[in-house]
């Protein structure tokens, strides 16, 4: 190596190395310790009928169901807002009152407790619009926890964009919109789509803002429409685990399993359209 | 249009980034057919004017203008003038090869296809036609549906000025299209605007006073805002009429 590199540079790059093998270590242990406690509880059963006696048997269906049905209502609301209000900021707003206003709201709303989104869409969701424990209100409480961190990835995404490509794209005679649409927003969508992953993915697992506004303890049924309460992952998860006595531990671990595997799977899925937009350029 | 001969006709054009009068009175015909170079000290007005030719200062919010520059006899500052309709007609080619992150294809097509085109086999045939004129075409076309960013600086370049033709433009607009260039690329692209010249009303800035005497029929000397001098090329390059003139084509500031 470098003839530079003394000793201390030496112990400094070690000790950075073993802090970064720590963390992989860390995600190794907890996925491998779920995967391989989860495997085994998998069954077709499992996966495709509803929770009976009491929770300590049959499968988890509904759940599945219900959280996948709340990931898209949260993609639906929270991805066209976020981006839009992004490409607001960055495109269209002048330096003022107005982009000031929203960008210490973000950083407001980033810091505020999923518990308060969720005790917030109860109050107001459920309560006061009167849309009842519902998908549409879980949605719309998930859509707007997600919002900071979409909206600040679509920001710092689009002016990350170098002015030129806007200005080719302008004195070929196109729109405003039009440059936005068809060249700045592709050119930034690895880090936009990235913003959206992590952000969904989180929400998919969220408890706390569920709980209140759209979770249901147990449904042998499923929700029929936006306005039907679901059973979903993370909150079958925490009522098995704290409020059923007795309840199988094989149960638990196979429901884990489900949930981590969604995300991960989303994040995977994420990951590979970035890497084909990415070719593409 | 009372003379065909004339292009573009710049009439006592003031612009100002807000209290800074970057431009002062500017009076200038450009012709039809023909290349005319712009040069002049960094920070003269060069570019600011070549920006106000297809309103790309529009984009800057302090900017103000006077005066009038009409296109083929019309106002572009007029209400009535469409901007999209002018940049059609304006096209502009900039300092640093600036590729959208796309194929080269998706590149060309860009701009006939925001204007309405949509028929594959002339949008095929524009592809071929634009890089052609700028003999791209042998370098790329077993290419074609590859990123525009794998080509070389030159290239890159080129590529530009075949998407800048792909609309059809009667301008090109061209603000130090070589500066980011090696001379070989340089090269290929002076011999290029040569040979636009017979379609296209090219107007080009450049801090290259060789290139300048090397490509233009005409000159026009910016010193601080003001064109000192305007006149045929070969006249500027070897008897300027100004002092000014002399002292920067000789080297002595700059």
């Amino acid at each position: 190596m470098s003839i530079l590199k003394g000793k201390g540079e030496k112990i400094i790059e070690g000790s950075i190395k073993v802090v970064g093998l720590f963390s992989v270590l860390l995600v190794v242990l907890i996925l491998g310790y779920i995967i391989f406690k989860g495997i085994p509880s998998i069954s077709w059963e499992f996966l495709s009928q509803a929770p009976k006696d009491g929770m300590r048997a049959g499968g988890i269906f509904p759940a599945i169901v219900g959280s996948i049905y709340l990931t898209l209502g949260t993609i639906v609301v929270s991805v066209p807002f976020g981006i839009l209000t992004g490409v607001y900021l960055v495109e269209y707003s002048k330096d003022n009152w107005i982009r000031r206003t929203i960008n210490l709201t973000i950083v407001n709303l980033a810091g505020i407790p999923s518990v308060i989104y969720g005790l917030f869409g109860m109050a107001f969701f459920v309560i006061y619009l009167g849309m009842g424990a519902s998908i549409m209100a879980g949605s719309l409480t998930l859509g707007i926890m997600c919002l900071p961190v979409i909206i600040t990835a679509t920001r710092e995404s689009l002016l990350a964009i170098p002015n030129h490509l806007r200005e080719a794209s302008l004195a070929l005679g196109a729109t405003k919109w039009e440059t936005t649409w068809k060249i700045v927003l592709p050119a930034a969508s690895p880090g936009i789509l990235t913003g959206v992953i992590l952000s969904i993915s989180r929400a998919t697992g969220e408890t706390a803002p569920i709980m209140f506004t759209v979770a249901a303890f147990y449904l042998p049924f499923l929700p029929e429409s936006i306005w039907d309460q679901a059973m979903t992952l993370p909150y079958h998860l925490y009522v098995i685990a704290t409020q059923v006595p007795n309840m199988p531990k094989a149960n638990m671990d196979g429901t884990l399993f489900v949930l981590v595997a969604i995300t991960v799977g989303f994040n995977l899925l994420g990951a590979y359209v970035r890497t084909k937009f990415n070719k593409q350029r | 249009m009372r003379n065909n001969e004339l292009r573009l006709e710049v009439k006592n054009f003031n612009f100002y980034y807000g209290e800074f009068q970057a431009l002062k009175d500017i009076t200038m015909d450009f012709h039809k057919n023909k290349v005319t170079a712009l040069i002049g000290p960094s920070g003269c007005g060069k570019s600011t004017f070549l920006r106000s030719v297809n309103r790309m200062n529009d984009l800057i919010d302090i900017s103000k203008y006077e005066g009038e520059i009409k296109l083929d006899g019309d106002d572009i500052f007029s209400k009535k003038y469409d901007i999209v309709e002018l940049r059609k007609k304006v096209g502009m080619v900039f300092q640093k090869p600036n590729p959208f992150p796309k194929t080269i294809y998706e590149n060309i097509v860009y701009g006939p296809k925001l204007h309405g085109e949509k028929d594959k086999k002339i949008l095929d045939e524009i592809v071929e036609e634009s890089l052609k004129a700028v003999a791209l075409w042998d370098e790329v076309k077993d290419k074609l549906h590859s990123s525009a960013l794998g080509l070389s600086g030159g290239q890159q370049q080129r590529l530009c000025i075949a998407r800048a033709i792909a609309v059809k433009p009667e301008i090109l607009l061209m603000d130090e299209p070589t500066s980011a260039l090696d001379p070989i690329s340089t090269a290929k692209i002076e011999e290029l605007i040569r040979e636009l010249e017979k379609d296209y009303t090219i107007i080009i800035v450049t801090h290259n006073m060789q290139q300048a005497a090397r490509i233009s029929t005409y000159t026009g000397f910016f010193f601080q805002g003001i064109v000192e001098e305007f006149d045929k090329t070969e006249k500027i390059f070897t008897n300027p009429n100004n002092k000014k003139t002399e002292d920067y084509i000789t080297g002595k500031f700059g």
